[in-house]
């Protein structure tokens, strides 16, 4: 994979295709890998993706998922490394895009890929369960200080998330670093579900799970948002009223996840410009906003140019980070 | 709570539609049942796309019964050919296959839908009455509970075989170490892939039990010649009713069964263990422990009660937690936020007729299940009959397609064949392969939970003491691993075999 | 047998040896949080060359003059086996339907000596049918060859 295919695919991307023109169409099924196991957020997304276009006729042949989680996603980035020129295999990417390779040391780059589109961002929130005393963030984080988490060893509060050394590790530090004094032990978890429900359980005192995540436990009255990882607030419903980090500490933190599409290596133009224009018309459909709106996802489809400058961006960004939070591989 | 909803469930749950539904999905459950290595998790997710058409609990009972379907079928293949259909049924071919061997394949097939039925309803039942309770003792559980819950599960099955206890200990050690391949999940480092990207993924356990038995067992059963030694039953439905009038017996079997089942089903990760779990318990109350694992009916009641009451109980945290206690679970964990149902605590109010049409379902689908997987018991039995030069290429074929399945990924096909070998080589050798696949389920997550609980404890120890639920289950695993050295003590003092309460 | 579970027993050794290598690699320790990643691997290599030494020794003090399979029962086994290896070798080629269909019309002429009309019938309908239930109905994807791509798939 070189620049040459990188440029390329970014110009094939620029010219807009209009509907009428079929200049390419699959012609066989299309094998969209998981790099995550069944029922996670990707997981989620892509088979909306396929039962949509599915239910729409978006495309003439079926969108195959096929879940490739090992090593950390690795084995779906890999296996679709291989398929150079391939035109019916295409990948969902999550942050262990940047963050797989990155820890261990792993042969494959979005550089590889040929990018598609960005579907939306993911919004990260600090939990904390509804018994606690703690209203705000920053009573919270000054317990977390002062190592205030009575029931635990040491008062040393714990913070779960999903994995070691992917988005939900990598925010607890930077949360640390932005903080002076704040130490939290991070409690690495499989899926993003269990994070959420070890805090309804109190089996750790914070999390930073996604909305999606913890929606139905709030409406519950089981745990309590006290802060959004972003520069704005959120717009859809009950998020609105949750204020971002900045507002509520003063510290400036914030991260989203990318939830993106990315194509074997080396795709042809043609196919490069039907899928965009697939994925374009997914986004445009009823049942894709509300899940946009259930999820308190961001909807922010790119494609070409504006989507490759913000891989970019967030890749350099994810080797900032881990390099400071000591992730990077040894 | 109670009656009133469920009469209201029924009155979803009944209509001709709905029934139509269910049998669709028993149908498709019962072929992905049968195939290894395609999970109730893909045809979940296969049909899910169809459902975005239907009302959100015609759509449920259909994925259910999909469900229900593949919990049923997974015991045909470890009765006829010794290859598990699906991971939980791996404890049934322990002693379900040597009874097809001895020509009692529809009697142990009879066996073990019937044992999926009375575990399913045990389960849908306290589901029934107790759900929103039941969902509170399931948030107890956090990392120290369930690595005491796989102690004990470990404990209860170690110093049952016989044999050379130091080819058992070997067999353990290979299955931790082969489950301990690829991706470390809490430091995120890799282990013993050697810079071997194939070795990454790790050894999945499922293509490690089609090579081990499946394909091991054609190698051994080749050895006196080119043909099959078992004997083909009888073809009528006798054998259904003659079967049930020996049930009867194993009914303390039963109870524990569908207790165990439940009880490990109702967190996530339960079935498999739970059906090993069940079949130790029932070895180790039986008054003819040596007749396990030669063909004794008990042997097949005990693990597909405890996997269908599991699997049963596994939609319990999905509707009442949001959180899947199986990955088929987790497929249709996806669907319910996809039919902008939102899954949580909070289903119950605001959507009684989903909740109870579900409930109501599982009683119709696993009953409907029942009948038409026991009326197909001698067109099961009756594959036995196909001449050996078919069925071998044909069994080989579906075992490749299984192991595929699982990660698509060509590397585990060469895995099961390895794996076959040394299925055949070490059963010659007398290593036990039990342990070692127990070992092989058990050693990611048992290690994951230790590793989470020290890190929670700041790496003290006392963590599994001191919390009351962890405590009271690591001191019942403590007294499984002990038991085998008290037991000629006890007996010395009270002149018989010590008969402790199953629970 | 005597022999076999001499090698056995060697091999697992030399494995518990490579598992405790790489156990080194990753640090066996007892970190502030807990054990390190090799922690665990480390104690079950270890364990298990000590097993297998003990295995090693047992097998070793007994005259067990038995062959670990005999020609007549190796016959069989490889006659299941090799026909299996070559299919699984083929997929990589052929792709897994047309694999299966060889395999399948070879092993049932070769050992069964079925009629050419019957090796035929179930050499084509059999992966006919796998590919339906797979490709079409459970939209699993199997590995596929020239055949396949020929046909647009």
């Amino acid at each position: 994979m070189k620049l040459s295919s990188v440029l390329l695919s970014v110009l094939a991307s620029l010219v807009i295709v209009p509907d009428s023109s079929i200049a390419w169409e699959p012609a066989k099924p299309i094998e969209f890998v998981v790099p995550a196991g069944t029922g996670g957020g990707a997981d989620q997304m892509a088979r909306l993706i396929a039962g949509l276009a599915d239910k729409h006729k978006l495309t003439p042949r079926p969108l195959i998922v096929v879940n490739k989680s090992g090593a950390a996603g690795a084995e779906g980035f890999l296996d679709v490394k291989n398929k150079k020129g391939d035109a019916h295999t295409i990948i969902i990417t999550l942050s262990n895009l940047f963050t797989t390779p990155l820890h261990n040391n792993l042969p494959f780059n979005w550089r590889d890929y040929t990018p598609l589109a960005r579907m939306a961002l993911d919004e990260f929130v600090l939990w904390v369960n509804a018994d606690s005393p703690y209203k705000t963030a920053k009573e919270y984080l000054a317990a977390v200080k002062d190592k205030q988490c009575k029931e635990r060893q040491g008062g040393q509060c714990l913070m779960g998330g999903t994995g070691s050394a992917q988005e939900d590790q990598i925010l607890t530090i930077q949360l640390e670093q932005a903080l002076a004094g704040v130490k939290f032990t991070y409690v690495p978890f499989k899926g993003g579900g269990e994070v959420c429900v070890n805090l309804v359980g109190k089996h750790v005192d914070s999390t930073v799970n996604n909305p999606a995540e913890c929606a139905s436990h709030w409406r519950a009255g089981r745990v309590r948002p006290l802060a959004v990882f972003d520069t704005a607030r959120l717009t859809v419903g009950e998020w609105k009223n949750i204020p971002t980090i900045k507002e509520a500490l003063g510290a400036d933190v914030s991260y989203l996840m990318l939830r993106g599409i990315f194509g074997a290596p080396n795709m042809p133009k043609d196919a490069v410009d039907w899928y965009v224009a697939f994925l374009k018309k997914v986004t445009e459909t009823p049942e894709w906003k509300k899940y946009m709106e259930e999820g308190a996802l961001r909807p922010a489809f790119a494609a070409g140019a504006e989507y490759v400058t913000w891989v970019e961006e967030n890749e350099r960004l994810h080797k900032e980070l881990m390099g400071k939070g000591g992730l990077l591989k040894k | 709570m109670g009656i009133e909803n469920l009469l209201l469930g029924f009155h979803v749950a009944i209509t001709p539609y709905n029934l139509f539904i269910a049998v669709v999905g028993i149908t498709l459950g019962t072929v992905i049942g049968v195939l290894p290595g395609l999970g109730g998790a893909n045809g979940v997710a296969i049909l899910l796309p169809l459902t975005f058409t239907m009302p959100p609990t015609s759509a449920i009972i259909l994925l259910t019964s999909l469900y229900w379907g593949a919990l049923f079928g997974g015991a045909i293949t470890s009765v006829l050919f010794n290859i598990p259909g699906e991971p939980w049924s791996v404890a049934t071919t322990f002693d379900g296959y040597p009874l097809a061997r001895q020509g009692q394949g529809g009697q142990a097939l009879t066996a073990a839908f019937t044992s999926s039925f009375v575990g399913a309803l045990f389960s849908i039942v306290l589901i029934t009455f107790f759900a929103p309770l039941l969902a509170e003792v399931a948030l107890k559980f956090g990392p120290p509970e369930f690595f005491a819950i796989q102690l004990l599960t470990f404990s209860s099955f170690v110093g049952l075989g016989g044999g050379n206890p130091v080819k058992s200990l070997v067999a353990i050690l290979l299955g931790f170490i082969l489950a301990a391949v690829g991706l470390d999940v809490v430091t995120g480092q890799l282990r013993m892939t050697f810079g071997f990207l194939d070795l990454m993924k790790g050894f999945d356990f499922i293509v490690a039990v089609i090579g081990l038995f499946g394909i091991g067992e054609i190698l051994l059963s080749v050895e006196e010649g080119l043909s099959f030694r078992s004997i083909p039953t009888g073809m009528n439905l006798r054998v259904v009713l003659d079967t049930w009038k020996v049930l009867p017996r194993y009914r303390r079997t039963f109870v524990r069964g569908a207790f165990i089942g439940f009880w490990m089903g109702f967190k996530p990760g339960g079935a498999t263990p739970a059906s090993f779990m069940s079949y130790a318990f029932a070895k180790r109350f039986s008054k003819h422990p040596e007749r396990f694992g030669k063909g004794e009916l008990e042997g097949v009641v005990a693990p597909e009660t405890a996997a269908h009451a599991a699997g049963v109980a596994a939609i319990l945290p999905m509707i009442t937690l949001g959180i899947p206690g199986s990955p088929t679970a987790a497929v249709m964990l996806g669907g319910l936020i996809i039919w902008g149902l939102q899954p949580g605590p909070l289903l119950f109010q605001e959507k009684p007729e989903f909740v109870w049409g579900l409930i109501a379902s599982m009683y119709t689908g696993n009953f409907i299940g029942v009948l038409m997987v026991l009326a197909f018991v001698p067109l099961f039995a009756a594959i036995l009959r196909i001449p050996f030069a078919i069925l071998t290429p044909v069994i080989v074929v579906v075992c490749a397609v299984g192991s595929y399945a699982v990660h698509s990924s060509m590397i585990d096909i060469w895995y099961m064949l390895i794996f076959g070998v040394v299925g055949y080589a070490f059963k010659k050798l007398d290593y036990p392969l039990a342990p070692l696949v127990l070992a092989l389920v058990l050693g990611d997550l048992a290690e994951n939970a230790l590793r989470q609980s020290l890190i929670m404890s700041q790496g003290t120890p006392g963590i599994f003491v001191t919390r009351p639920i962890a405590g009271a289950i690591t001191a019942v695993a403590i007294f499984f691993f002990v038991l085998p050295a008290l037991t000629p003590w006890w007996r010395r003092f009270h002149g018989s075999a010590p008969a402790p309460r199953a629970t | 047998m005597r022999l076999a579970d001499l090698v056995t027993a060697s091999f697992l050794a030399l494995l518990g040896g490579l598992v405790v290598f790489d156990a080194v690699r990753l640090g066996t320790g007892w970190g502030t949080d807990g054990p390190q990643s090799g922690f665990l691997p480390f104690w079950l290599g270890a364990l298990l060359i000590a097993a297998c030494v003990t295995i090693f020794f047992q097998a070793a003090r007994r005259a067990d003059g038995t062959p670990f399979v005999t020609r007549q029962q190796l016959g069989p086994v490889l006659k299941v086996l090799a026909p299996a290896v070559a299919f699984v070798a083929l997929i990589h080629w052929l792709g897994l339907y047309v694999s299966a269909a060889l395999y399948t019309g070879f092993y049932m002429r070769w050992i069964g000596r079925h009629a050419w009309l019957t090796v035929l019938a179930v050499a084509v309908l059999f992966p006919l049918v796998t590919f339906l239930v797979f490709e079409k109905w459970f939209l699993v994807p199997m590995p596929k060859g020239p055949l396949e791509a020929w046909l647009g798939h």
